[in-house]
């Protein structure tokens, strides 16, 4: 392990910088949480980071909670919380107050013009997140099978995503992946 | 269907303009995000949407789509920064913090459970081999939302819009460029040519 001299400090301005650049939402951030976890501070391994997305992707909630987890595996539950608050809040505050700037001009095209611009990014960002997660979970044929299998459900029926989740589970449980 | 059922199955109709604003407690706020939330696999937006719009009526359709699209284009977690502009518009910061608190808050702890769990048990076999087939599973959810996003722009033959999600995704998943590089070239890129082409289709 890598130990920084304050991992409170380092997580605080690691995430709290992220959430400046997370076009699209957190999904579209996990390369860049991926990159510096694993390998700028090398503070988990590339399976335990596969593991802690697993983890935030059974838990429910906002996509925000793998920050939750890398903040807690960093430095328990002060990292956790200080991970998170660094994640949300600077953007939050940044939505406040453009949200109320654009009360006052509401008919502002700017809103719909930047985002059809983001989407796209937005878009590759989380396809380069799906990449990064699927070379270090997809180490078999039978795990990727599971993976194409859960993304056609998922794609074509309204079934909510938690079963697809105890599936694999099951799936892994009976020693099949 | 028998026949008195028709007036239930037609859809609700947006609520009348003469409806009077109704203006949760912040323990509403709370209750209400942590509810949605906490339903919420895979994504908390659909859930928000029925909460805030169908169940409670604090926002018409239009007005849940408008913010939404307002969070969406700023940076950061969407569903997050919706519950801060959502919260703050009826009891100004605490209201933000409240719907805040509600949405991230019990969530949160249940991730710190099983974050505990798997840092204490972690390497039982049984456990991690669990954890594996989730993995995959995760990952087809998230590929799943990515061909639902990019539906919209093959449709459209949004050749442009496509080439751009290509060379991001080459950029950040292939070559693994810093983030916020590869932001400060497409983010001014993708903008400058969503503003000429839309240019074009007026003209």
């Amino acid at each position: 392990m890598n130990d920084h001299p304050n991992p409170i400090a380092s997580l605080v301005w690691t995430f709290g910088l992220m959430s400046l650049f997370a076009v699209g939402g957190a999904s579209s951030a996990v390369p860049e949480m991926h990159r510096i976890a694993v390998d700028v501070q090398h503070w988990m391994t590339d399976k335990q980071f596969a593991d802690m997305f697993a983890i935030s992707q059974l838990s429910p909630g906002p996509n925000v909670l793998i920050v939750t987890l890398i903040g807690y595996s960093v430095a328990g539950v002060a990292g956790a919380l200080a991970a998170t608050v660094a994640m949300c809040g600077p953007t939050a505050i940044l939505a406040y107050y453009v949200s109320r700037i654009l009360q006052r001009s509401s008919q502002s095209r700017w809103p719909a013009l930047i985002q059809a611009a983001l989407v796209p990014l937005s878009i590759g960002l989380m396809a380069a997140s799906a990449l990064i997660l699927a070379r270090t979970s997809d180490q078999s044929w039978i795990a990727a099978l599971i993976t194409i299998v859960a993304a056609i459900f998922a794609f074509a029926t309204r079934l909510n995503p938690f079963w697809m989740l105890l599936a694999g589970g099951l799936l892994g449980f009976a020693g099949v992946v | 269907m028998p026949p008195e059922s028709p007036p239930v199955a037609v859809p609700a109709p947006d609520l009348p303009a003469s409806t009077p604003p109704i203006h949760p407690s912040l323990l509403e706020l709370f209750i209400a995000f942590a509810k949605m939330s906490l339903a919420g696999f895979g994504g908390v937006l659909m859930w928000a949407r029925r909460g805030i719009v169908e169940q409670h009526r604090w926002m018409t359709a239009d007005e849940f789509n408008e913010t939404y699209a307002l969070c969406h284009f700023l940076p950061g977690p969407n569903i997050v920064n919706l519950s801060f502009v959502f919260g703050s518009r009826f009891r100004g910061i605490a209201g933000g913090l409240a719907a805040f608190a509600g949405l991230v808050g019990p969530p949160m702890l249940i991730a710190i459970v099983l974050a505990a769990i798997y840092a204490r048990f972690g390497e039982i076999d049984a456990l991690r081999r669990t954890l594996e087939g989730v993995a995959c599973a995760a990952v087809g959810l998230l590929i799943a939302v990515i061909f639902k996003m990019a539906t919209p722009l093959v449709k459209r033959r949004d050749v442009v819009g496509l080439l751009v999600m290509l060379a991001v995704f080459v950029a950040i998943g292939l070559v693994r460029w810093p983030l916020q590089i590869v932001l400060l070239v497409a983010v001014p890129l993708s903008l400058a040519i969503t503003i000429v082409t839309r240019r074009k289709v007026k003209a």
